[in-house]
């Protein structure tokens, strides 16, 4: 039986004995957390649109997913900054403004730009694409683990838009006519396409399916069975 | 299954009373819980009730005040850098407006809808949700629609990743220039504070519930 967790101060709910909301025969809105019964398509509540579990959503999030790895890509190999200095134009990639920085002793700051443009992204299609795998095939890994990584994922995912921030600031600031001047590359449109790309496929995930797997197990283990045996409908 | 099945009310306005997990689909009965205190979801630990004495008012100042800032921050210098002799102001619409040219133009309207357009069309949004409720009125006819919309465009709305741009720039130039920080610098920092002031203030569930009482 689920228990509601608590912080203090408590606050508890009471679990039903059906332990989910489709165990109910029940659909469970996911953006007002109303439910209906089964078969509703609108929220009665919120209007928004009722799946009990999307089976299309798997092939959202490949379909994002495939679309970010394809935007991912040249943002790396195409420039990210021209700096045009008096006589000499320079264009950097990430991973080149990197070295760059690393050279010229910000060994600190070249690793935080690696981590933020570099590992962090492809971290992220990895797991979402591990996320993906693991619900259409058995799963070693406990839900409540893959569940933090979902959570991880959809946090951490926005925050990758930093590095075109930085560029806008950069290119409206450094603009000093002759002396010097920086202009974005086409790698930042790139990046900005495999960021919106990457938050939509973890959006078109549903971490419920996540948990349907191991929802017999756990019903098996500790549901209670509901007093009285009512006669089910 | 059957047993399964059994326990859980079939009448509409009973299901009324239950809530569940939008991330794991755990099935609660609800409860109006103490203000201050929060229910987690026990499977996934999702925050599913947390209200506020007093949220709603609080959230309609804060929505206000993030409009003022937007609308300040736009119109004031935002940084000045100096660099022998040169210097050079931009204002936040200009660093929002960097990418010129093509397709580079759709990165500029990407950057404006995420720092300027979303904040304030969620500041409106939910003024428009909570103003009627708050003030003991029936809600206004698309509260639902807005808030809904208010909710969906909340991961889009990047104020708070924009200042953490700006001190990664800031940290960039440093080495090269005097950067002065201009009054709409300031606006859009009260701006990241007040906004995530406001997101955690709202108990989704109670908005929702204070919505269907009409």
């Amino acid at each position: 039986m689920p228990v509601v967790g608590v912080e203090e101060p408590r606050a508890t709910l009471t679990p039903l004995a059906a332990l989910t909301a489709r165990e109910a025969g029940l659909v469970a809105c996911r953006r007002c957390t109303r439910v209906w019964p089964a078969g509703a398509t609108l929220c009665g509540r919120c209007g928004a649109r009722l799946v009990s579990r999307d089976p299309r959503s798997l092939s959202r999030v490949w379909a994002w997913w495939v679309a970010g790895l394809m935007a991912y890509i040249p943002s790396l190999v195409w420039p990210m900054l021209l700096t045009r200095t008096l006589f000499v134009t320079e264009e950097a990639t990430i991973v080149g403004g990197a070295i760059q920085l690393w050279i010229s002793g910000s060994a600190g700051v070249a690793l935080i730009v690696i981590v933020a443009s570099v590992g962090i992204p492809i971290a992220k299609f990895l797991a979402i694409a591990f996320l993906a795998l693991s619900v259409s095939r058995a799963s070693r890994v406990s839900a409540s683990l893959r569940m933090r990584l979902y959570e991880i994922v959809d946090y951490i995912g926005r925050w990758s838009m930093i590095d075109v921030f930085v560029v806008a600031i950069l290119v409206s600031l450094v603009q000093l006519n002759v002396v010097a001047s920086i202009n974005p590359g086409p790698a930042a449109l790139a990046f900005a396409l495999s960021v919106i790309f990457t938050m939509l496929s973890a959006q078109a995930f549903d971490p419920r399916l996540i948990w349907d797997g191991i929802e017999r197990e756990a019903l098996r283990e500790t549901a209670p069975r509901p007093s009285g045996g009512r006669p089910a409908a | 299954m059957d047993r399964i099945v059994g326990g859980v009310p079939r009448d509409d306005r009973r299901l009324e009373t239950l809530i569940a997990c939008p991330e794991c689909d755990a099935l609660y009965r609800s409860a109006e819980i103490r203000p201050g205190s929060r229910a987690l979801c026990g499977r996934c630990h999702t925050v599913l009730i947390s209200p506020r004495r007093h949220a709603g008012m609080a959230i309609i100042s804060f929505a206000l005040a993030a409009t003022v800032l937007v609308m300040g921050a736009l119109w004031f210098p935002f940084l000045r850098i100096d660099i022998r002799g040169l210097s050079r102001e931009a204002t936040l619409w200009e660093v929002a407006t960097s990418f010129t040219g093509g397709p580079m133009l759709l990165v500029s309207f990407a950057v404006v809808a995420a720092i300027v357009l979303l904040p304030l069309a969620r500041a409106a949004l939910i003024l428009y949700t909570l103003v009627p409720v708050v003030f003991d009125r029936p809600p206004a006819r698309h509260a639902p629609a807005a808030f809904r919309l208010a909710e969906a465009m909340r991961p889009w709305s990047m104020a708070e990743i924009f200042a953490l741009g700006c001190a990664v720039s800031l940290v960039k130039i440093a080495d090269l220039a005097t950067v002065s920080l201009g009054p709409a610098f300031w606006m859009f920092a009260a701006l990241v504070v007040v906004t995530i002031a406001q997101d955690r203030l709202v108990c989704r569930w109670s908005v929702w519930k204070s919505l269907e009482r009409r």
